[in-house]
């Protein structure tokens, strides 16, 4: 039992975006934003939709040729850094704790409140339901356009995963689908990062500390900490800056007492 | 220059020196100030100026660096080519007739040749470099292939293509097989080059036939090169001469910027 408490204690508390997630987060999003203005240059060479055209200066490369060589060069980044990402998502167990469970009702709510334009975000250490449902999906569009992109490349050397698509013009059309919905989450995305800009901050910094281990006995003391958004009617408001709070103290009212009767772990 | 007098007063220095009262009423803000921190967080910073760079295509050494990772793409093709995998085959009710034109002119600057005074010329790593007249290209076994052209620009097609295969030609003119590249001149001064793997997939032939009918002058009569595992532009048309050579020749389009290898 003292010698569980050392190790929960020994262990340096984690940050909300460890520097790994971090450097891939910006990682891909640069190689994202390549990707989308080459990919809009490319897709110029032969629309899909004549009504479509993406207009120059929001394209990128010189000419076809161009926004090739930025499309071949840029895919390598993404795709290496996104494998890293799902490793180190599933084998640090990031995706389990941060995307799961989704519960339908919670959903429902979310975008009911959503809708309302009532955002809460008071902890950025726990994603709503809306926003769990939106990331996992993000990160299954992710694999349906390398997939979409690979038979896209080299319809011939990929045509059994080719199939999956029907055929060439199929797989162009997925590809230029699954960019769609990228370019809509990147939009909802950056939108409520900008409205939340604690969120934007803690993707450079790390944000706060992670709560200590056991989640169910912290549940009840989250129902009210002090909102961080409020203005700093508290007398002590450094508390509310999310940069300073990991100075904080662990919650030691949490900590079951070493020799009390109650501990069960011993 | 003269000698530096010693500054008056500046009206940004406090006459009477810093507080030092401030410095213990921020103490537990102070000790939060995390050096590491703040050097990471700029890191972060710096990627995010990343993202602002909109004339950057223009400058040379990133062009440099795109030509470099395209070069490195051509080896990373050729690792990925499976030489024995065949391309989907389709059947004749699915072909375009005619296919469609393409060159780096207009249909109407085509210029027709001649296939009575037409050769072609060899040249490289051949024991045997006569050249051939189309009478004796068309005595050469015919393969028919129905295959997907797809253009590097995203339009594709089915075709029905036929003429000898390729590395049946090779072998014909006693062609050096290890060697790396095969190399293509054309009547309207087109030219490219494809790798020696590439050429001896058995879905690479010298086409002189579309749909089982002589092929007309737009699409390359008497003579191009088709094969199902390059996009369209690796094809060229009206060839004059083929090389067999180690040495890098490129091609039009490669030549202005398209990847080299670009195998489907």
């Amino acid at each position: 039992m003292a010698d569980a408490r050392i190790g929960w204690e020994a262990r340096r508390p984690g940050r909300l975006h460890p520097l790994a997630i971090r450097v891939m987060h910006w990682t891909n999003a640069v190689a994202m934003i390549v990707m989308i203005g080459s990919g809009w240059a490319i897709y110029n060479d032969e629309v899909i939709f004549g009504w479509l055209h993406f207009p120059g200066w929001m394209t990128l490369g010189a000419g076809p040729e161009g926004a090739l060589q930025w499309h071949f060069l840029a895919m390598w980044i993404l795709a290496l850094n996104g494998i890293v990402y799902l490793v180190y998502g599933l084998a640090t167990g990031r995706f389990r704790r941060m995307l799961l469970p989704i519960r339908i009702g919670e959903v429902i709510a979310e975008v009911r409140a959503a809708l309302a334009l009532r955002l809460s975000h008071d902890d950025l250490t726990r994603y709503n339901a809306v926003q769990r449902l939106l990331y996992i999906g993000i990160i299954l569009v992710g694999i349906v356009q390398v997939l979409s992109g690979l038979v896209v490349w080299k319809p011939v050397q990929f045509s059994e995963l080719a199939l999956l698509f029907y055929d060439f013009q199929t797989a162009r059309l997925v590809h230029f689908l699954g960019m769609t919905a990228i370019v809509g989450f990147l939009l909802v995305h950056v939108a409520l990062a900008l409205m939340v800009p604690r969120t934007l901050i803690a993707m450079v910094t790390g944000g706060p500390s992670l709560p200590g281990e056991p989640p169910a006995e912290l549940e009840p003391a989250m129902t009210e900490p002090p909102a961080p958004c409020d203005p700093p009617a508290d007398p002590a408001p450094v508390a509310t800056d999310p940069a300073l709070a990991l100075t904080e103290p662990e919650p030691q009212q949490l900590e079951p007492q070493p020799g009390q009767p109650n501990d069960r772990t011993s | 220059m003269s000698h530096r007098h010693p500054s008056p007063p500046s009206v940004f220095r406090p006459a009477a020196g810093i507080d030092q009262s401030a410095l213990d009423e921020n103490r537990a803000l102070l000790r939060a100030i995390d050096r590491r921190k703040i050097l990471r967080g700029g890191l972060s910073l710096g990627a995010l100026t990343m993202l602002t760079g909109c004339d950057v295509t223009r400058r040379d050494s990133v062009q440099r660096v795109l030509k470099t990772v395209s070069e490195w793409n051509d080896r990373a093709q050729a690792l990925m080519f499976r030489p024995h995998h065949l391309a989907p085959t389709f059947s004749p009710d699915k072909v375009v007739k005619p296919p469609r034109f393409n060159a780096y002119y207009d249909v109407e600057d085509m210029v027709p040749v001649d296939g009575e005074t037409w050769r072609l010329e060899l040249a490289g790593r051949i024991s045997d470099k006569r050249p051939w007249t189309l009478r004796q290209i068309y005595g050469l076994p015919e393969q028919e292939i129905i295959v997907r052209h797809i253009c590097v620009e995203g339009w594709d097609y089915i075709g029905q293509w036929s003429g000898v295969n390729l590395r049946l030609f090779l072998e014909r003119i006693g062609a050096d097989l290890t060697a790396r590249y095969v190399a293509f001149r054309c009547a309207d001064d087109y030219y490219g080059s494809i790798d020696m793997a590439s050429a001896l997939h058995p879905q690479t032939l010298l086409a002189t036939k579309y749909a089982r009918e002589p092929m007309a002058d737009p699409f390359g009569f008497p003579l191009r090169l088709r094969t199902a595992v390059k996009l369209g532009f690796k094809n060229p048309k009206w060839i004059t001469a083929m090389e067999v050579t180690d040495t890098y020749r490129g091609g039009y389009w490669e030549d202005r910027g398209f990847n080299w290898f670009s195998g489907i």
